[in-house]
């Protein structure tokens, strides 16, 4: 057995031996690790046994908890391989070495001992065996990707190049360094890269002179120009390493389907307007203060919900349910306006209950309710359900017109757009600032009517431009 | 005078402010920070910062921090089995889940926490236990505190004070206790209580004990007293200064990277999926019109999400289409009220619209959603 120690220098010089068997250029840049190097007769992945080392304390044996890696996957050193319990420590073991897992010695919960083996690892070849007296690097774990020691000094990279090398998934310690102190450049990156992925790559942008093609010395001397030709810049190709990912639909998204896909057997017309709100600006300017003092805080939602319970008094049908059949409407009785909300998990539609007989004041207590609920992820089947007309207030994180899908079993939702302060005309022809927000409605064309639709929206628009008038009306 | 406070400002925001390298290379074998921070996310993600990033060969660390009400569970342990969660999101308490081993332990700011960062090889449980006992009897020579062969702390023989854990990497280990000060004993026994019956599982149990507070024992004791005792004999024994530096775990800048470990933490895949598989196996009554029914459910949890789905129904109770339909999709969602509340209601709207169907599809759903 032979033991070779390759000195790193910043130019490479291959060391010829008889004892040398598989020694590429990968191999010397391996050596910049100060390890000490076995040579494997083998030709192809040696088998080794990783052995499950001291722990500690006079620990023997440990409970294997979780494994980070499976049969087949690839290693490199200091990767995770598994979480081992004892004796409420929680220890991470990491890999020693570069290879391809081959068998996991435990399953989940079994006991392994100290000393023995916990995985096979398929060593790489042309990479040699470490030995066991591999030198300690200092503690860094994902960080391996940005330092690693060379000869006792730091591995020098800029930023921008360490970036470059993580990106890529790229250790820097297999990168020769071609700058000064072994300092590795981002050409040093995109040189490895494009060996890795067998790229063209584009000459550094310092002007490298090309070397004068051979030719017979009775030619003149215009060979000079070509020499100092540059060749022209070729785009740099983008390494990008992302992967797809497939993630199976599950819970929120499932049920997501399911709603959307029932809705589209609902035949859709949309309806839109604009509504002058400057007045309910006003209004509720006045009015927030005076809720804060009752502990309430007061939104636009409140009166929105409440303008439109009054329109379903008038038109009853947009609260109203279509069998499957589609034998029988039935009117509901309730105004259990739905308000679409936007958490982590993705939209969720609690609704408050019998508008019909709720002030202005009522429903903003209950929305304050069911905003903090909502937020919490502690909302119940009994917010959930019973909804019977929508409103989606998606204004308050953008847009104007949308074109919102109906919830079954409801026949009709509308969407809000974000106020906006425009310029309109008034009675006298002169230019004022409005508060203008846009509505789309959508409602089920099986019973509904684009005339009947266009009338409530008139209706609500009414209340809502002149909030007086809906003193006249409230119940 | 003004001058020389003037100076001392300026060497503290130095400390602070100046570069890794410098801040990092305290004169002495080691360094006493304390978080500025109560939120258990915070405090964990420095403990991992700190096991990932800092070199401890030439120096150790002692880190105290101490948190707002939060249940924090072992790095293999199942939530489930060890709190009551309703409770916890009734009374707004976090739920954390650490990366060392060990069981569950119940924090506020009536109780501290010492992590002791070393080198693996300087990994030593005992005699940072020790050090602790050793503070405590510097502070009140009267107590009557020892140091038991399973690493907790008792008082009086009796009552345990203190509970210890711990992770071991590559190159570098750290051991964490905490120390029952002035807690709330009461809120401690009541979320600590699992609610379930028929709960199987491998994951690591906790072993309950009898707690005590030190405070009742003395009630001249405070955190702040115990803390400052603490980090006195750390820098006695390690010959340092009886300094301790504060650090803001909000700080990126000081702690590269710290917001993405806080974030980690909190994930429902974390602080949930990490639970080994279990399964649960509980019954509940159901009112319904004139009759109670008894209804039993089985479920298989793999990753925090339900993997087997057996509810013991009435034949022809719910539709079987319906039945099967809810199994599917409750089959793969998380173990989580939430998610499982949305998903039922969405259901709801497809399926067809009948007063009595529906009430017996909420009643059922809410019973279900009660075990989670």
């Amino acid at each position: 057995v032979c033991i070779h120690r390759v000195r790193s220098c910043s130019s490479i010089r291959f060391i010829k031996s008889k004892y040398v068997c598989v020694f590429d250029k990968s191999a010397l840049k391996f050596s910049h690790q100060q390890r000490l190097f076995r040579t494997s007769p083998v030709s192809c992945g040696q088998i080794v046994q990783f052995k499950l080392s001291d722990i500690g304390e006079g620990i023997t044996e440990v409970t294997v908890k979780e494994w980070y890696i499976k049969e087949g996957d690839s290693v490199s050193q200091f990767d995770s391989i598994c979480e081992v319990q004892s004796d409420k420590a929680s220890v991470t073991i990491t890999s020693r070495y570069d290879g391809v897992i081959r068998k996991l010695h435990y399953s989940i919960d079994d006991i392994a001992l100290v000393g023995k083996p916990l995985v096979d690892i398929e060593i790489d070849a042309s990479k040699g065996v470490a030995s066991e007296d591999v030198v300690e690097t200092p503690p860094m774990s994902h960080e391996e990707h940005t330092h690693q020691e060379i000869k006792g000094h730091k591995t020098l990279a800029t930023p921008a190049v360490r970036r470059l090398a993580m990106e890529n998934n790229i250790k820097l310690s297999e990168v020769v360094g071609t700058g000064k102190d072994n300092r590795i450049l981002k050409e040093d990156i995109l040189n490895y890269l494009a060996k890795q992925t067998g790229a063209i790559l584009p000459p550094s942008p310092k002007a490298e002179i090309v070397p004068p093609l051979r030719e017979t010395e009775a030619v003149p001397a215009a060979p000079k120009d070509k020499a100092r030709r540059i060749p022209a810049p070729v785009p740099r190709p983008i390494a990008f390493s992302g992967k797809d990912r497939t993630e199976p639909v599950t819970g929120f998204q499932k049920a997501m389907v399911k709603t959307m896909s029932a809705a589209l057997k609902i035949p859709h017309f949309g309806y839109s307007d604009e509504v002058d709100l400057t007045q309910l600006v006003q209004l509720r300017e006045e009015l927030k203060s005076l809720a804060e003092i009752r502990g309430v805080k007061l939104s636009f939602m409140p009166f929105f919900i409440k303008a439109a319970s009054l329109g379903l008094l008038q038109y009853p049908i947009l609260n109203a349910s279509l069998d499957e059949n589609c034998q029988n409407v039935t009117y509901k009785a309730s105004h259990n306006i739905g308000v679409a909300m936007d958490t982590e998990q993705g939209l969720i539609v609690p609704n408050v209950k019998n508008v019909q007989v709720c002030s202005v004041f009522d429903i903003a207590v209950e929305l304050n309710r069911l905003q903090s609920l909502g937020s919490a992820g502690q909302l119940g089947t009994s917010d959930l359900t019973g909804g019977t007309f929508t409103l989606s207030n998606i204004g308050t994180i953008g847009g104007t017109y949308a074109k919102a899908v109906i919830l079954p079993p409801e026949v009709a939702i509308g969407a809000l757009g974000k106020i906006q302060v425009l310029p309109r005309f008034n009675g006298k022809g002169e230019v004022f600032k409005a508060q203008i927000m846009n509505v789309s409605w959508s409602a089920d064309h099986r019973i509904i009517d684009g005339a009947t639709m266009a009338r409530f929206s008139n209706l609500w628009k009414s209340y809502l431009e002149n909030p007086a008038s809906m003193l006249l009306d409230l119940k | 005078m003004v001058l020389q406070s003037f100076k001392n400002c300026l060497w503290l925001s130095c400390v602070l402010r100046t570069p890794k390298a410098c801040f990092w290379s305290t004169a002495g074998g080691g360094l006493i920070m304390q978080s500025v921070s109560n939120d258990v996310y915070q405090n964990l993600a420095v403990e991992d910062w700190i096991h990932d990033h800092m070199d401890l060969e030439k120096q150790q660390i002692l880190f105290l921090w101490r948190n707002s009400p939060a249940v924090v569970i072992g790095r293999h342990q199942n939530p489930w089995q060890e709190c009551n969660l309703r409770l916890l999101r009734q009374k707004n308490i976090k739920l954390a889940r650490r990366r060392s081993g060990g069981g569950t332990v119940y924090h506020d700011l009536g109780n501290i926490n010492l992590t002791f960062f070393t080198t693996r090889k300087k990994y030593e449980r005992m005699g940072n236990l020790k050090l602790v006992v050793k503070a405590l009897k510097a502070l009140r020579p009267h107590l009557d505190v020892h140091v038991t062969d399973r690493y907790d702390i008792l008082l009086n023989r009796q009552y345990k004070i203190s509970g210890t854990a711990a992770k071991l990497g590559r190159t570098s280990a750290y051991h964490h206790c905490t120390l029952l000060c002035n807690a709330d004993k009461f809120v401690l026994s009541s979320v600590l209580k699992s609610p379930y019956k028929g709960l199987k599982s491998n994951a690591t149990p906790s072993v309950p004990a009898s707690v005590k507070n030190l405070f009742e024992e003395d009630a001249s004791l405070t955190s702040e007293m115990l803390l400052d005792a603490i980090a006195k004999e750390y820098a006695l024994q390690h010959q340092i200064d009886h300094h301790i530096t504060l650090i803001n775990p909000a700080d990126e800048t000081l702690l590269p990277g710290i917001s993405n470990k806080t974030k980690e933490l909190q994930t429902w895949e974390w602080v949930y999926g990490k639970t080994p598989k279990f399964s649960i196996s509980e019954c509940f009554n159901m009112a319904c019109k004139d009759s109670v029914l008894d209804v039993k459910v089985n479920m298989d949890v793999k990753h925090g999400r339900i993997e087997v789905c057996n509810i013991d129904l009435p034949e022809q109770w719910l539709p079987p289409g319906l039945y099967s339909e809810l199994v599917k999709s409750l089959t793969g969602s998380k173990f989580c009220p939430n998610e499982i509340s949305t998903l039922v209601t969405k259901l709801l709207r497809v399926c067809p619209q009948d007063d009595e169907l529906h009430s017996r599809w909420s009643l059922l759903c809410e019973n279900m959603i009660r075990l989670m």
